[in-house]
């Protein structure tokens, strides 16, 4: 299998977004998925029990030094940003908000694109702000996979738009073309 | 560590006593190539020189690998569970020391210093505020933090479980508020390197929230002692919201006081 790691950047509309990608995604889907869902400060991350329906999958708050695992799916914790080491563990910080956003996508794609090189596919969603743009450029730079969902199919569509206006996306799709595209580059569960 | 990291690392460290060879790397080279970019460097080849020969680079650098980011009452949760859980401790001794490790621009001291006044047990506490960044220390020495930031520290105070009017605590202009006086007469401030220096003080309580997630597990595990050899037997742990003990060799010997606010109490 050639990819290695997902991760995936959302904020304004993201709810409904997840929710349909998690609806859509099977259960066995094999490769580790990390999430950056732009969220306030103080939040508890509820909205992961909202969108994971019966508890289908396996979705839990990243904790430092924790080892990425095929299979399971990460999200940030509110207030820190998320990154990636290259002993495919995670890192936590409460550096600077970057995009005015803690945690931030750019700060998880940056970090993930320097460890998993053309190995990582990068999914930038809905949202109303251009965190996530300078993180797929480090993917695409590394020669990962980058994908955007379509802008007119977003609830904001200005955060996929500013990746697509900064530089050449390899797929541009709907939510539930995005989760056929990643089922079809990733593969059934070694 | 990669090399060029690694070679920087050591050149600090060599040059100016700062040891960062375990911080987490992904941190670490994130923070240098922001500089990288805003001193307009080619790459990270040119970084070691710079340190080496350019002391305001080095300097600049310093900062940069210090996180100063902090707020007051950061977590509220975490501060009412301090209130509920560890005041009625505390309570029970004659004087308090408290070791407030790694403060950075001391806002969370002074939310502390406010916790301790409001359930009047200030006068008989010494609070020790240390950190590496003497910079920082200064800053919280003076007290003097941005107007702008008070509403969301207001918000916090009271979600915290707070008694009063925030704004009892300061004094403000347009742009800036001091802290009160009275809250600073007993915090003692410091210059203390949690990496290079060894046990601080006797405490009853200890706070280091923040600082641990910085490092490797190695590193952890040593300033854990630390706090482990400071602590008195029945004294306070108090972790950041995503830190624990899961990785200490010390894990055992502390009693869960508060799981979800990461509170330990160091076993008899």
């Amino acid at each position: 299998m050639r990819y290695e790691a997902i991760v995936i950047g959302v904020s304004s509309g993201g709810l409904n977004a997840m929710k349909v990608m998690f609806t859509l995604l099977p259960k066995d889907f094999s490769i580790p998925i990390v999430i950056v869902q732009h969220i306030g400060p103080r939040s508890d991350n509820q909205w992961i029990k909202l969108v994971n329906d019966k508890n289908k999958f396996d979705i839990k708050e990243a904790d430092e030094k924790e080892k990425i695992e095929n299979g399971r799916i990460y999200v940030a914790p509110p207030n820190y940003h998320l990154l990636i080491e290259r002993s495919k563990t995670f890192s936590l910080t409460i550096d600077e908000r970057v995009n005015f956003a803690r945690p931030s996508i750019d700060v998880l794609f940056e970090s993930a694109a320097e460890v998993y090189r053309d190995k990582l596919i990068g999914v930038v969603l809905t949202g109303s702000n251009a965190d996530g743009t300078n993180g797929m450029k480090r993917i695409k730079k590394y020669g990962g996979l980058t994908i955007v969902q379509d802008p007119a199919t977003a609830e904001s569509s200005y955060m996929p738009a500013s990746v697509m206006a900064t530089m050449p996306v390899d797929h541009i799709s709907p939510l539930d073309g995005i989760v056929n595209l990643l089922i079809g580059v990733t593969g059934p569960k070694r | 560590m990669q090399t060029h990291v690694r070679d920087i690392m050591d050149a600090i460290y060599k040059k100016y006593g700062y040891d960062f060879r375990q911080y987490s790397e992904a941190h670490i080279t994130r923070r240098i190539m922001n500089r990288v970019r805003l001193s307009g460097l080619e790459d990270i080849s040119y970084v070691r020189s710079e340190v080496m020969n350019n002391e305001t680079f080095a300097s600049q650098l310093l900062q940069d690998l210090s996180i100063t980011v902090t707020e007051m009452f950061r977590d509220p949760g975490f501060y009412k569970s301090l209130r509920e859980n560890v005041i009625p401790l505390l309570k029970t001794y004659p004087f308090i020391k408290i070791w407030h490790a790694g403060c950075s621009t001391g806002e969370e001291v002074y939310s502390v210093a406010i916790l301790m006044q409001e359930e009047g047990l200030y006068g008989r506490t010494t609070i020790y505020a240390t950190d590496f960044n003497q910079q920082a220390l200064n800053k919280a020495k003076g007290g003097i933090f941005s107007n702008g930031l008070m509403k969301e520290y207001t918000t916090n105070y009271q979600l915290s479980g707070g008694k009063e009017s925030f704004l009892n605590y300061y004094t403000s202009d347009y742009d800036h508020v001091i802290m009160n006086q009275s809250l600073k007469r007993n915090i003692v401030w410091a210059n203390h390197n949690l990496v290079t220096d060894s046990v601080f003080a006797e405490a009853h309580l200890i706070l280091c929230r923040n600082v641990l997630i910085y490092f490797e597990t190695e590193l952890q595990n040593k300033v854990q002692k630390i706090f482990f050899d400071s602590l008195i037997n029945g004294g306070i742990l108090c972790l950041g919201a995503k830190e624990g003990l899961r990785f200490s060799d010390l894990r055992d010997e502390y009693t869960e006081l508060d799981k979800q606010h990461r509170i330990f109490k160091k076993k008899y």
